[in-house]
């Protein structure tokens, strides 16, 4: 449904956008991850026709953005960044002109803003002004402005950004509802979402994709992945520190000791994963181990080491 | 989707944007109060005992519009540029002409109706002589081309920032321009220059409001008039579409 080739955006001498490259097909939800000021919010602009890109392309649903607008525009559900609406209108005159622009008129507009302020829990405020909502209420006002056309794509700017725990739990579970039939990229700060929501992850820094992968694949590239936690009581650091230390499918240790347990993370050489608690088992027999746990590998350090390379090489030298 | 279609629906929700504030109102009663103070009071309407408008009414306009029109103006796009709804805006599935040409229609329709309320001004008038209705029907219709060529001069200010105050001021300057370019001291200073500099006084003149607005004051309907007018809208609303292309974020 979106694809986007070799996109890229200068202003002026700094570029913002270098290169990117990506498909989105229906039913898949991306989540696109970064820091601040990585190019997420001006690459989801250009998708959504609002900014020009230097060079490269946008086609949406077939119509390429820059030769039939209009046609492409009309696929695309847009969120943007800090969720903008007329503030002089109600909830209800503003749905009403969302959807009037998107050529719905009528029984059909009425039909269209009816099932949003269903979806979007948007009654108690149906004829209050925009400008004395709550940000939660903004932004689901914004919101239902996107998907009010029932568009085939969206594009959602940190759509959780700003909401309270449950507003977030309902904004996520209406994105994975609609991700089913629809494309939907949505860019955000907060890791775990990916993991509740996005069927692919993408990481952009300085304008570059610099990782594209299922939640799990990325996660495979965290330090953590496959390592190996145990509790162990009655033994000095020391004992254990150097009888784990020889196995040799472990590349490093961690200990934490306090005055009776000890808490070892063995993180594992990254081709020998697989056999890296079978190691640690038999390395371990007759000792007193409290607990056992394998990590999964943690987002945030995948997303740490790929953004900060410089900080993540001191770390590992330390 | 048509065109027209599109446009009515920006020109719907612009006009519901203006009387959703008392902002439209403040404006109307203003507009009217200073017509009728400058016609009864200043402009001796009265003491000229002629059952006309086009001295005592229609010489006001250009001045009343000069402060009043970028007030109307201000907003359109700098408000749109400071709330952020300008992304949303510019990526539904419209024509930024269609946007301009529905937020340039409404704010001159805006001023039309504005401009109908000062009707008691011409019942007055018929009350107390016979005046000619046709020469006060050109002279409204001049009157708000007048206020059309200002509004798209404001368009263009206001797309190039988000402040409405900046945009404010940057067009009260241009619309002054376009007033002092066709005023008797400046054309006066202009004439004193030697003989072969006077294609200069007529590009200078030819620029003015006051010069054209002049003849449909009298009753005089010039296509030329017109034509300028329409230009200085077209061509104003032309220069808003290059900005807001190129000045899309800041």
């Amino acid at each position: 449904m979106i694809k986007v080739d070799q996109l890229s955006k200068f202003f002026g001498a700094k570029r913002a956008v270098d290169g990117v490259t990506f498909e989105v097909a229906r039913g898949e939800v991306l989540g696109f991850l970064g820091p601040n000021g990585a190019g997420k919010s001006t690459t989801m602009r250009m998708i959504t026709g609002f900014i020009t890109p230097t060079s490269g392309s946008v086609h949406v649903g077939g119509h390429d953005l820059s030769l039939e607008p209009v046609a492409a525009k009309r696929r695309i559900g847009y969120l943007p960044e800090n969720a903008p609406a007329y503030t002089d209108m109600t909830v209800k005159g503003f749905l009403q002109f969302a959807a009037e622009i998107r050529g719905l008129r009528g029984a059909a507009r009425n039909a269209a803003v009816q099932a949003v302020v269903e979806k979007c829990f948007l009654q108690a405020v149906l004829h209050q002004n925009v400008d004395t909502l709550s940000k939660g209420y903004r932004h689901r006002t914004c919101f239902a402005q996107s998907i009010i056309h029932d568009p085939d794509v969206l594009v959602l700017d940190e759509p959780t950004d700003g909401l309270d725990p449950n507003q977030k739990h309902e904004i996520r579970q209406l994105i994975r509802q609609m991700g089913r039939e629809k494309a939907i990229i949505f860019s955000t700060h907060i890791l775990e979402e990916v993991d509740a929501v996005c069927t692919r992850a993408m990481i952009i820094d300085r304008g570059r994709v610099v990782a594209n992968g299922t939640p799990q694949e990325l996660r495979r590239k965290s330090e953590w992945s496959g390592a190996v936690s145990l509790n162990i009581k009655g033994l000095g650091v020391n004992a254990i520190r150097e009888q784990l230390g020889r196995i040799p499918s472990v590349r490093r240790l961690a200990v934490e000791s306090t005055a009776d347990l000890v808490v070892v993370t063995a993180f594992p050489h990254p081709d020998r994963v697989i056999d890296v608690t079978r190691d640690i088992l038999t390395a371990t027999q007759g000792w007193q181990v409290e607990a056992l746990r394998t990590e999964e590998g943690r987002l945030d350090d995948v997303f740490r080491r790929i953004t900060l390379p410089d900080t993540a090489a001191r770390e590992a030298k330390s | 989707m048509s065109s027209i279609g599109n446009i009515r629906t920006i020109l719907k929700r612009e006009i519901s944007a203006y009387f959703s504030s008392p902002v439209a109102y403040v404006f109307i009663v203003i507009f009217l109060l200073l017509n009728g103070f400058f016609t009864f009071m200043v402009g001796g309407f009265f003491e000229r005992g002629e059952a006309a408008l086009g001295n005592a009414f229609f010489n006001w306009h250009p001045w009343f519009y000069l402060f009043l029109v970028p007030a109307v103006g201000m907003r359109l796009w700098a408000d749109e540029r400071r709330v952020g709804t300008l992304e949303l805006l510019l990526t539904m599935p419209i024509t930024p002409w269609e946007a301009i040409v529905g937020k340039f229609a409404a704010s001159w329709l805006f001023l039309g109706l504005a401009l109908a309320l000062t009707f008691p001004v011409v019942l007055t008038v018929n009350y107390l002589g016979s005046p000619d209705n046709g020469v006060i029907l050109t002279a409204y219709v001049g009157s708000w081309l007048m206020s059309g060529a200002y509004l798209a001069i404001s368009c263009i200010t206001s797309a190039m920032t988000r402040n409405q105050v900046v945009s404010f001021i940057l067009s009260v300057v241009a619309c002054l321009f376009l007033i002092l370019a066709g005023f008797p001291p400046v054309i006066n200073l202009l004439q004193a220059l030697p003989g072969h500099w006077q294609w200069l006084v007529d590009a200078v003149t030819s620029f003015s409001v006051i010069t054209h607005f002049s003849g449909f004051q009298r009753g005089v309907l010039d296509s030329r008039d017109v034509v300028f007018f329409l230009s200085v809208i077209l061509f104003s609303l032309f220069t808003t579409s290059v900005i807001l292309r190129t000045r899309r974020t800041n």
